[in-house]
């Protein structure tokens, strides 16, 4: 077990990082409020705000205060987890945390987006947010991940010119290809065109 | 594998078990050399498909003269019949015996590691729009018509006709949008590709017969591609006339079969009649009839266009949301030719990453079960959708096999004994979520359980399109709605909540096969108990919300803080009261039964 790992069993100390995200948050939830109000939950060791976080800089200041504060925990509020929970799992994974004890709270999609009219119930819903993901990061616990084979070859359902062109490609990088068309010919419909725009060009 | 269909699709991102119906073409295809002679003796006559019904085929044949593979096949619908054999008279010519009357269909089983679906796209029909009078007058053909009579390839070999006199018109009408951006008949989107489709069209027109006069009635015309802003300004160079406005109706002259169209012209203004001896209808592109039994298998979402969803509408535009599969073509939505081909390339890129990767990592959200802590009850093994634990006999923990596990979080939510645990999602975490968001005003609030794959995403999709909806919902995400315990629902309750809602992908959509079924069930216990209890079931709701139902998460939070609204203080407060009472009457219940097992010790 590395030192993190051995950390991340200790008791917690969670670094909540608030994005601006330009104005795409911050036009409409007071983020400077919401930083300050951070400090004050329990196990918060550092909160640091930042314009972009996902940029460079903002990746620096994780890693910067990850070393800095002995942080075991990350809490990320900025936008989607879909979008970038990879982004930041990577990041605090550069610094020899488990990319599992890093938690995002969704501040964008989920909320200044939506609520571009209400700044001060906006402002309440973040710090819920960011509560809600704090809570759940003081139980996070390191996960190590399973490796699976990749089986090498691929299957292209459609046989028209996009199944074939996808096919070829495939092929030619030395795959086994299966192409699976429904009618008794590939071409679909572009089999059944004369000439093509705007080159004029056959079709078959 | 050409005649086919994928009718099974199981596994996982580079571990997919695909089952494909090879279906039979009654001649051995390998064996065929396409000499066409069986074509010859067959004596049932049938419209040719690929000449849009303007020649005919036989029972036995091949689509076009370069179909690949290049064989021909007996469609048995058409065929006088197999079963005693009829007519056989193919059999009989046949020097290679490639007839084979025998065969079956056959299922080929094959291992792959990543799918590009390319399912493409099907023509919109233009005869639901009956004042355009497709189905009642000759000379109103579809684009896809036009193709096969100016085709050299085609039932005339290029000789352009019209179809009722077999002359050549010399005034052609063209009609855009048909099908496209109406929000009553076809469909709201625009098609993309009939705009240069129709001046391709003239085009060739000018080009095979410079005396052709070739009209286009449109609301715009969209030339936005490369080099198409010139493609588009060299037919009106040549002639070709552009009129803004889309007729409302075409009628026959029975006499000579031309047709008339009354037409308000929007640039100019009035009215105006145009009399042509052909009219070409510009149909709209429609999502592919078949692609929803590959979507049911894949579990892939469709967009409210009915074209397959992206997992990034920018991002990840050929990636879909089920990790190892790819969307490339018209699938996706409209495009043309090129667009289609630099999808394909993309598409196959992406799967190119993954292939080449060999070993993937696949995230540690799965089930592990502390073996002291568990009854042997086996409840976790029933609903599993993946068939990922297995039995050591009843009364002893099962094993839960790892790999197989896709982290839907069902057995977590089943389990009677809190025995099982799902990594990163654990109770622990859930319920120190909903602690928090109920740590002040609960009545204000609603606490809500969405899933990973449509209902969280259908939030962020809300989010990306600035739809705008009221601040109550706290959002809770879970992989899948059955990982929603019901003990989740009645902490929320008992914390003050006003109202709590759990939300997955459509019954049918769900990305852990049939996951959502028991979060039904789990829901209904919770109404049923509320009933029970003399808590307003309507302060729990359950919701199916795609990924792509932006719209859809809006007006349900909306409806919601409605209902959040209905919901006192003092409600809240009898609530808590009840639930404390339950609490207290089950803890005595477990006192009296673990002091009756004591004495029994004693």
């Amino acid at each position: 077990m590395d030192d993190v790992t051995k950390m991340a069993l200790d008791a917690p100390r969670i670094g909540v990082f608030v994005c601006d995200c330009g104005l795409n948050i911050a036009g409409t939830v007071d983020t400077a409020a919401v930083t300050e109000w951070a400090r004050s939950l329990p196990d918060v060791a550092c909160v640091v705000r930042n314009k972009y976080t996902c940029a460079d800089p903002g990746q620096n200041e994780i890693r910067k205060a990850v070393v800095e504060y002995k942080l075991n925990r990350v809490v990320v509020a900025s936008c989607s987890p879909r979008m970038h929970e990879p982004t930041f799992r990577g990041c605090v994974m550069d610094v020899g945390m488990n990319p599992y004890l890093m938690e995002m709270a969704n501040l964008r999609e989920h909320c200044s987006w939506v609520h571009a009219g209400e700044k001060d119930k906006a402002t309440e819903k973040a710090k819920d947010l960011i509560r809600s993901a704090v809570a759940r990061a003081r139980h996070l616990t390191p996960q190590e991940e399973l490796k699976v084979k990749v089986t090498k070859a691929a299957l292209v359902i459609g046989g028209g010119v996009t199944g074939i062109q996808a096919a070829l490609d495939l092929a030619d990088s030395g795959h086994q290809v299966y192409l699976v068309e429904k009618e008794a010919t590939i071409g679909g419909i572009m089999a059944g065109l004369d000439k093509t725009y705007p080159t004029m060009d056959c079709s078959i | 594998m050409a005649y086919s269909e994928v009718v099974n699709v199981s596994g996982f991102v580079g571990n997919f078990k695909v089952t494909v119906k090879k279906k039979t073409r009654y001649v051995n295809e390998k064996e065929c050399t396409a000499c066409g002679e069986c074509v010859k003796v067959c004596p049932i006559t049938k419209p040719d498909a690929y000449q849009t019904g303007f020649s005919t085929r036989k029972a036995i044949y091949i689509p076009f003269p370069q179909a690949v593979p290049a064989s021909y096949l007996i469609n048995m619908d058409d065929c006088l019949g197999i079963n005693p054999i009829a007519c056989g008279k193919c059999a009989d010519v046949c020097e290679k015996k490639c007839i084979d009357f025998d065969q079956q269909d056959k299922f080929i089983d094959i291992e792959v590691g990543a799918i590009i679906v390319a399912t493409g796209m099907d023509v919109y029909d233009p005869s639901e729009i009956d004042e355009y009078g497709y189905t009642r007058f000759p000379n109103v053909i579809t684009s896809m018509e036009f193709e096969r009579l100016i085709c050299a390839g085609g039932p005339t070999e290029g000789h352009f006709i019209r179809p009722s006199d077999r002359q050549r018109p010399k005034r052609i009408g063209f009609i855009q949008c048909v099908g496209s951006r109406s929000a009553k008949r076809g469909n709201p989107y625009c098609s993309n590709i009939c705009c240069m489709n129709t001046v391709k069209d003239c085009l060739l027109l000018k080009d095979h017969y410079p005396d052709t006069d070739c009209t286009v009635f449109y609301m715009d015309i969209r030339a936005f591609g490369k080099s198409f802003e010139d493609f588009y300004m060299r037919s009106k160079e040549e002639g070709v006339k552009y009129l803004r406005g889309l007729p409302g109706e075409i009628e026959e002259d029975p006499a000579t079969r031309n047709l008339r169209v009354v037409v308000e012209n929007t640039n100019g203004g009035g009215v105006d009649f145009h009399e042509f001896d052909m009219i070409v209808l510009s149909t709209g592109v429609i999502p592919q009839k078949d692609s929803a039994v590959i979507r049911k298998l894949l579990t892939l979402s469709k967009t409210s266009d009915g074209f397959l969803m992206e997992a990034h509408p920018r991002l990840k535009p050929v990636d879909a949301p089920t990790r190892g599969v790819f969307l490339a073509g018209c699938a996706e939505s409209p495009k043309d030719i090129k667009d289609s081909v630099a999808q394909a390339g993309a598409a196959a890129s992406h799967a190119n990453i993954l292939l080449n990767a060999g070993h993937i990592s696949i995230e540690a959200v799965t089930s592990v079960i502390d073996d002291s802590m568990c009854n042997g009850c086996e409840l976790c093994i029933d609903v599993c959708p993946y068939h990922a634990i297995q039995s050591n006999g009843k009364k002893s923990p099962p094993t839960i096999i790892t790999a197989a596990c896709a982290g839907c979080g069902n057995c977590g939510a089943a389990c009677p004994t809190g025995s099982i645990t799902m990594r990163h999602f654990t109770d622990m975490q859930i319920e120190a979520q909903i602690d928090a968001i109920l740590e002040e005003d609960g009545d204000q609030k609603v606490l809500g359980f969405a899933c990973n794959w449509c209902s969280y995403a259908g939030g962020d999709f809300a989010g990306i399109s600035r739809l705008q909806y009221p601040t109550d919902a706290r959002l809770i995400r879970t992989m899948c709605s059955a990982r929603v315990d019901e003990e989740f629902i009645w902490r929320g309750f008992h914390k003050g909540a006003a109202m709590v809602l759990v939300s997955g992908c459509h019954y049918a959509d769900c990305h852990y096969i049939s996951a959502n079924r028991q979060t039904v069930q789990r829901v209904n216990r919770v109404w049923d108990k509320m009933e029970r209890l003399g808590i307003r079931p309507e302060r729990l709701q359950l919701e199916w919300i795609s990924a792509a139902e932006g719209q859809k998460f809006a007006k349900v939070m909306r409806d919601i803080e409605q209902m959040r609204k209905r919901v006192t203080k003092e409600e809240i407060d009898e609530t808590v009261r009840i639930l404390n009472e339950e609490r207290d009457k089950a803890a005595a219940k477990k006192a009296a039964k673990t002091d009756k097992k004591e004495q029994a010790a004693a």
